[in-house]
């Protein structure tokens, strides 16, 4: 009789293909362009989710979207159910005082119950996670604000040239 | 449900290879699921590994990456020089779990 010595397999042994090389060379670039709380998100949880899928990942934020990355207003990020009818309120009770306010509160419970961060704390996980950010040259110059005004994790202010050379062969979301 | 070999254990396993019994595994299965996926463990990753299976336990599902650093106490970008590209998934395979199933 032959010992059977104890070795990594000594059968078929079924290992996933972590496949680093599969994922490889892959690019994906999120425009954030909105600046209310429930229109951050998206762009944050697929980033996250990319990184962890080892694809490259870079977010660029303009117009309203560099509010997510701005000191004055990150963690202050807003919901308004005006206007939006998945809401699921009747809309001529969306713009009475407090309501903003209230949503803003809601949707904040709703995410914090699914121990989602909040948006700073998110940008640092993305960025951890080797996320790459940007700040739109335009949006920062309409605002009249640099790079000071921005939050530290900001790679650098690029313009829609450096960003379309950035974006070679990259997928594109945005939001 | 298929099986496999793993350490010269006959093991319970998904689809993709991903262990689905709680208690068949133990550190030496653990070793080797390692060295089948090219993660050589130190006792950084060790601490990692043991903190995904005690969690499991605990909460009974997989943490995520953002859960292995809140409350596992290892850094997110040490998560990634640990186990390269695809930490999650990987840290859950070794350590005989399921992939974790939330988003962040």
């Amino acid at each position: 009789m032959t010992a059977t010595e104890p070795t990594t397999a000594t059968g078929p042994m079924i290992v996933p293909s972590f496949d680093d090389d599969e994922q490889e060379g892959r690019k994906l670039a999120i425009i954030c362009s909105k600046g209310n709380l429930d229109m951050a998100y998206p762009g944050l949880i697929l980033a996250n989710a990319a990184l962890g899928e080892g694809v490259e990942v870079h977010l660029f934020f303009t117009f309203w979207g560099l509010d997510m990355i701005s000191k004055a207003h990150m963690d202050d990020l807003k919901f308004s159910p005006v206007g939006n009818t998945a809401a699921h309120m009747p809309q001529a009770i969306t713009p009475m005082p407090g309501m903003t306010t209230m949503a803003t509160k809601m949707m904040k419970k709703s995410i914090a119950d699914l121990d989602v961060p909040e948006v700073p704390e998110f940008l640092d996980l993305i960025k951890a996670s080797g996320g790459h950010m940007w700040a739109c040259r335009m949006s920062v110059d309409m605002n009249h604000m640099t790079k000071d005004d921005l939050w530290e994790g900001v790679d650098d202010i690029i313009n829609a040239s450096d960003f379309i050379v950035l974006t070679n062969g990259a997928q594109l979301l945005f939001i | 449900m298929p099986t496999t070999t793993i350490n010269g254990h006959e093991v319970a396993v998904d689809d993709e290879g991903f262990m689905t019994e709680y208690d068949q595994w133990d550190e030496d299965m653990g070793k080797a699921l390692a060295e089948a996926i090219g993660v050589e463990m130190t006792d950084e990753h060790w601490k990692a590994i043991r903190f995904l299976r005690d969690d499991f336990k605990a909460q009974g599902e997989t943490p995520t990456i953002r859960r292995v650093s809140t409350a596992g106490g290892i850094d997110t970008k040490q998560l990634f020089v640990l186990f390269p590209k695809k930490p999650a998934k990987k840290m859950a395979y070794i350590a005989g779990l399921p992939k974790p199933h939330g988003c962040v």
